[in-house]
């Protein structure tokens, strides 16, 4: 595990490891996020709740710059990302898991975890990997998409720690899983926290959000309405149930 | 002498070497377009071109450079693929947001243009090609004669393909295309350099061209429309292997090139279009290709 990334734990007086700023993002003509604002400081493990469509996805791919026609402002450990291209954003330290896995079906799993080059040194070793997901050892020379879904979750977000990126952007790792696979996937986040890894992690289930998160960002309508720290989740709940439409 | 079904087994394994040499073109032109369609989804209609663009740069070297034939197995790939990096940054690029069609067009133009271009200086009767001294000559294999430099086209023709298939399936370098292949968006945002990763495997795909028309050089007339005479048949033979894929494009051209060889054996008539009945068919019956995934 990298020195820094362990050495950093959430703090509230510590300077955001991100800071997105009045990001709005199109497709094509469609206006999708209308300024969205967040921080997310360094070991943080923060959400972004809200309902379908309510721009969590677009915020992520606009923050690792797969969305390229996007303005405002997103600052990661002090460099202004708004304008680069997803490879360079990567390559600052930046882990991306998409919602739909990103599995390569024209690759083994030994493949598919060895793709993403390493970024920065501090990656998790293959050992560590294993040792946090097991199941994956035993099914490397397989086609990476003929895993169970929560495999394929796993290695998905496998590859991205091997890279040594400290920011991770975790794209609804629940969706479509088993409870069991649901609870091992919030140790591992819980895991990673614990290792000083700084992640937003965009949910539907505020339920497993709670389990492992500092915070709770609540969009809607490609915005950033509301902010709920997870201590007072209890409290609020009446509120996110509103936001949330549950 | 012996007869297999009343044929002289000379007229027999002589076709059969030249269904052999030509498999082995079609091979190594599919498979170039093989790995630019899977990659850069364009269908690369200047691929004849740049086959014959390969066999000018050997004639060019040979004659304004005295640069053998050897040197030119390297640098005439190198020359011809530089070009079409070139093309790709500044034309092909452009069209990737676009429908299939326009890159087709715009390589199609460009055929034209450099065929043209080569015709207009050099005419179409054909420039001659000395076979390397190290392989003229053959040998007698009792059943038929082995021009040498027939067997070394099959061989050297065969390890190409089949290191091109090794990298692409076996390395790191060809995960990065597979997986660039199936997602690129995803491939960009891991912090791979994509469009260099393209205007590459474009570079590649044509300097595989290039290499196939040096090869070529010393059994064909080197001539601006040898590329327009083989593009048709390469292009069945990259529908009938499934487009984009490697291992399709490899075993279809050899095997089409037999199939074309015996057809000249036993029915003659029927030989220039016989790769196309395969295509139909196969199209029919299996329309992604015999070795095509579907979507």
């Amino acid at each position: 595990m990298g020195e820094t990334a362990r050495a950093l734990a959430p703090g509230a007086d510590a300077a955001p490891l991100l800071a997105v700023r009045e990001l709005e993002t199109w497709y094509g003509e469609s206006h999708v996020l209308h300024g969205v604002s967040f921080d997310v400081r360094p070991g943080e493990v923060v959400t972004l709740l809200g309902r379908n469509g309510a721009g969590k996805t677009t915020t992520l791919k606009s923050i690792i710059g797969i969305l390229k026609k996007r303005t405002g402002s997103v600052v990661y450990d002090g460099v202004e990302t708004i304008a680069l291209p997803s490879r360079t954003i990567a390559r600052l330290g930046v882990g991306y898991c998409p919602e739909e896995r990103g599995i390569f079906a024209s690759l083994s799993v030994a493949e598919n975890l060895m793709l993403p080059p390493q970024v920065r040194p501090g990656g998790l070793t293959q050992d560590q990997i294993f040792e946090l997901f097991p199941n994956l050892k035993e099914r490397l020379a397989s086609q990476g998409t003929k895993l169970s879904g929560g495999e394929q979750q796993m290695l998905a977000i496998a590859r991205i720690l091997r890279t040594g990126a400290r920011l991770l952007l975790l794209d609804e790792p629940t969706e479509g899983l088993a409870p069991v696979i649901v609870e091992q996937i919030g140790r591992t986040i819980a895991r990673l926290k614990r290792e000083g890894f700084t992640i937003v992690l965009v949910e539907q289930n505020f339920r497993f959000a709670a389990t492992v998160a500092d915070r709770h960002y609540i969009v809607e309508q490609g915005r950033v309405i509301d902010m709920i720290p997870n201590a007072e989740i209890e409290k609020n709940l009446d509120r996110l149930h509103t936001y949330l439409g549950v | 002498m012996f007869e297999l079904l009343g044929i002289p087994p000379q007229a027999l394994f002589g076709q059969l070497l030249l269904g052999l040499i030509n498999g082995s073109f079609y091979a190594m032109l599919s498979l170039g377009l093989a790995v630019i369609f899977g990659l850069l989804n364009i269908i690369n209609f200047t691929h004849g071109a740049q086959y014959m663009m390969g066999a000018f740069a050997a004639w060019m070297l040979l004659n304004y450079a005295g640069i053998g034939y050897w040197w030119a197995l390297l640098l005439a790939p190198v020359a011809v693929g530089a070009i079409g990096v070139a093309m790709e940054r500044l034309l092909i690029s452009r069209l990737y947001d676009l429908d299939h069609l326009y890159g087709l067009l715009l390589t199609f133009g460009l055929a034209l243009i450099f065929q043209g271009l080569l015709q207009n200086q050099y005419g179409v009767s054909g420039l001659p090609y000395d076979i390397p001294e190290a392989l003229s000559g053959g040998r007698n294999l009792g059943f038929m004669f082995l021009p040498n430099y027939r067997a070394w086209v099959v061989v050297a023709s065969l390890a190409v393909c089949i290191a091109t298939w090794f990298v692409i399936e076996k390395t790191r370098l060809g995960a990065y295309l597979r997986a660039a292949t199936e997602n690129p968006t995803l491939v960009q945002a891991f912090g791979i350099n994509v469009p260099r990763l393209v205007m590459l495997t474009y570079g590649f795909g044509v300097g595989l061209a290039a290499l196939a028309g040096v090869l070529a050089a010393p059994i064909y007339s080197v001539n601006p429309i040898m590329g327009a005479d083989i593009i048709i048949v390469v292009f069945a033979v990259v529908v009938i292997g499934g487009m984009g894929s490697i291992l399709g494009s490899i075993v279809t051209g050899f095997a089409l090139g037999l199939i074309e060889g015996l057809t000249k054996v036993f029915y003659p008539e029927a030989a220039a279009t016989v790769i196309f009945v395969i295509m139909v068919i196969v199209l029919l019956v299996k329309p992604a290709g015999l070795f095509g995934r579907t979507a």
